[in-house]
């Protein structure tokens, strides 16, 4: 029987600030345990909380990203829960007025666009950072009261691509906007997934099952793959599909049960007394608005207009801002040159540079103008191309300008047909065998010879130029023999 | 309004507090006569009252995002019963 998938996704996004949500204490999470606490975040008696504003404002940044409605007001409530992760025994977070809500975001769909429908943005404040050792567990509140964000789809994605599509999209948004950094593998954006599946053409909903602890973004894609496949087995040998947690297993590549939902969660949410609403006055979100930068959608489809660049060449593009403003910048320093030769070389040989490296996301070594120059140097046949990833190579390891390197390791191009003549009159009189074999129909052989011309040249031989004089000379000899 | 007795005993779990037979029942008393006496609030006449999530007439109180000085890690451990290497020490949780 064909099954149809449904899934709802509910990301939680490290906001980015100088302090924390409620406190004065350092956001910063690299100190050692326990050494940015203070009596808020450690829930003292008297302790009183009072709001980020930055943190306010990064969340409606994204909402607005996000084409949220910004409600006029909005309040914190408390979420009650015994666990020591939290020392209040309540998070405080948002109920029922989120600030943002109703809002899209459009992803992939093969040579289409799907748009996914996002219920709410909301803040709230992390938790505490446990270890489990032996009998113990171990309790660092450096995180507790960190500001965080919640992002929250409907049940509109279809399939682990659409969340593998959601995830790269929202993170790029997030980090064009400078609110999160996105990083999965560090916990600044975790993920959780609602999966269920029903009959092709169903109208109730299946059971669901909630997926966590999927910590990067191919973790996500193949949790939810291995759960819909589990699911699909279950229901065809008749069985049912339990309303459970499930976490992601990366060693194993499997989730493994975690608890049951029959104890449903009791929070008992209250507007927090500590904390007196918002009013979000229209005018200032609509100045938010406006100074909102180019996300990646709208910098895509200017890339594409204003430079001719290929589509997959510009999702690639501007999957970074700073990627995206790096291409831009080279186009402007290299005259005269086509926008999709830049585009080339930075989504075929930087990007190969980039992942070899452990650099931080978006981060380039290199300045526009270097490798503005680097190309202007080869489109005017200064040198040949491989001599260009070569000290292209050099600039991203160890600076420099591309005509010193070019000077200094002798890799200026040979393009004068008299100097190349004599190099490919030596080859084909140091390699007769292979001439034989050319001239006896063997075309490989001249791969062979192009390969001796250009080792005679360290590399320097235009190889348009060489290929052509190694070309006439052969077919010289042949008129030569068949005379 | 009386509580009944697994109301009770559901609070109580939910507050991770362990309470006896007697307990149940003496608090079960308890916090219905507070539950009664909250009740007296809906004698007062609300026609004309806007909906409010707060006591005070207060809105935007917010803090720019400044960072202040924490507490040292002595001081913020100093009333842990149990502390290891700089944590808190609890006894394990299973998720």
């Amino acid at each position: 029987m064909a099954y149809e998938t449904i899934i709802g996704m509910e990301v939680h996004a490290q906001v980015i600030t100088a302090s924390k949500m409620f406190c004065g204490c350092s956001a910063d999470t690299s100190a050692p345990p326990n050494t940015h606490v203070c009596p808020v975040c450690l829930a003292m008696p008297g302790s009183l909380p009072v709001i980020n504003e930055a943190a306010v404002r990064a969340t409606i940044r994204t909402g607005l990203a996000l084409h949220c409605e910004i409600p006029p007001h909005t309040k914190f409530d408390r979420k009650n829960y015994s666990y020591p992760d939290l020392a209040k025994g309540y998070q405080i977070s948002q109920y029922d007025m989120p600030l943002c809500v109703d809002g899209w975001i459009d992803i992939p769909d093969g040579e289409d666009t799907k748009r996914l429908r996002i219920r709410r943005v909301h803040l709230e404040e992390d938790t505490g950072r446990l270890i489990h050792e032996g009998a113990h567990s171990l309790i660092d509140d450096n995180r507790s009261g960190m500001p965080l964000m919640e992002i929250v789809t409907e049940a509109d994605l279809r399939s682990a691509d659409d969340a593998w599509f959601y995830l790269t999209k929202l993170r790029a948004i997030l980090r064009y906007l400078g609110v999160s950094s996105g990083n999965m593998e560090e916990g600044a954006m975790r993920c959780e997934a609602n999966i269920s599946i029903r009959p092709e053409g169903a109208s109730t909903f299946g059971t669901r099952v909630e997926i966590k602890n999927m910590n990067s973004f191919r973790a996500v894609r193949q949790a939810i793959a291995y759960e819909i496949e589990r699911q699909r087995a279950l229901l065809e040998c008749g069985e049912q599909v339990h309303q459970v947690t499930v976490g992601w297993d990366e060693n194993r590549r499997r989730t493994v049960f975690q608890r049951s939902k029959e104890y449903a969660n009791d929070y008992r949410y209250f507007p927090d007394p500590d904390l007196p609403p918002l009013q979000l006055e229209r005018v200032m979100v609509e100045d938010m608005r406006r100074q909102l930068p180019e996300l990646p959608d709208a910098k895509a489809e200017r890339l594409a207009r204003e430079y001719g660049v290929k589509g997959d060449d510009v999702a690639l593009l501007v999957q970074e801002r700073q990627i995206a403003d790096f291409f831009e910048a080279t186009v402007k320093a290299a005259q005269g040159l086509e926008p999709q030769v830049v585009a080339n070389w930075m989504v075929g040989e930087l990007f190969r540079l980039l992942s070899e490296q452990e650099v931080a996301d978006g981060e380039i070594p290199i300045t526009p103008q270097q490798l503005a120059d680097l190309l202007m140097l080869l489109h005017k046949g200064a040198i040949n191309a491989a001599a260009a990833k070569e000290v292209l190579a050099e600039l991203f390891h160890r600076g420099g300008s591309a005509e010193e390197i070019i000077r200094r390791r002798g890799l200026r191009q040979i393009s004068s047909e008299s100097d190349l003549a004599a190099v490919v009159a030596q080859v084909l009189a140091e390699n007769p065998q292979p001439v034989a074999d050319y001239l006896q129909g063997k075309g490989a052989a001249l791969g062979f010879l192009m390969g001796q011309v250009m080792k005679a040249t360290r590399g320097q031989a235009n190889p348009q130029v060489a290929r052509q004089l190694l070309m006439e000379s052969l077919e010289g000899r042949r008129h030569d023999t068949e005379e | 309004m009386p509580l009944s007795h697994d109301q009770v005993l559901h609070i109580a779990e939910l507050a991770r507090l362990t309470i006896s037979e007697e307990e149940t029942a003496r608090f079960a008393e308890q916090l219905s006569d507070i539950l009664d006496y909250m009740d007296k609030l809906k004698s007062v006449d609300t026609t004309d009252v806007a909906p409010t999530a707060h006591p005070l007439a207060r809105q935007n109180v917010t803090r720019e995002d400044k960072v202040r000085p924490s507490l040292s890690r002595d001081e913020a451990l100093a009333n842990a019963p149990q502390q290891q290497d700089g944590f808190f020490q609890v006894r394990r949780i299973l998720e």
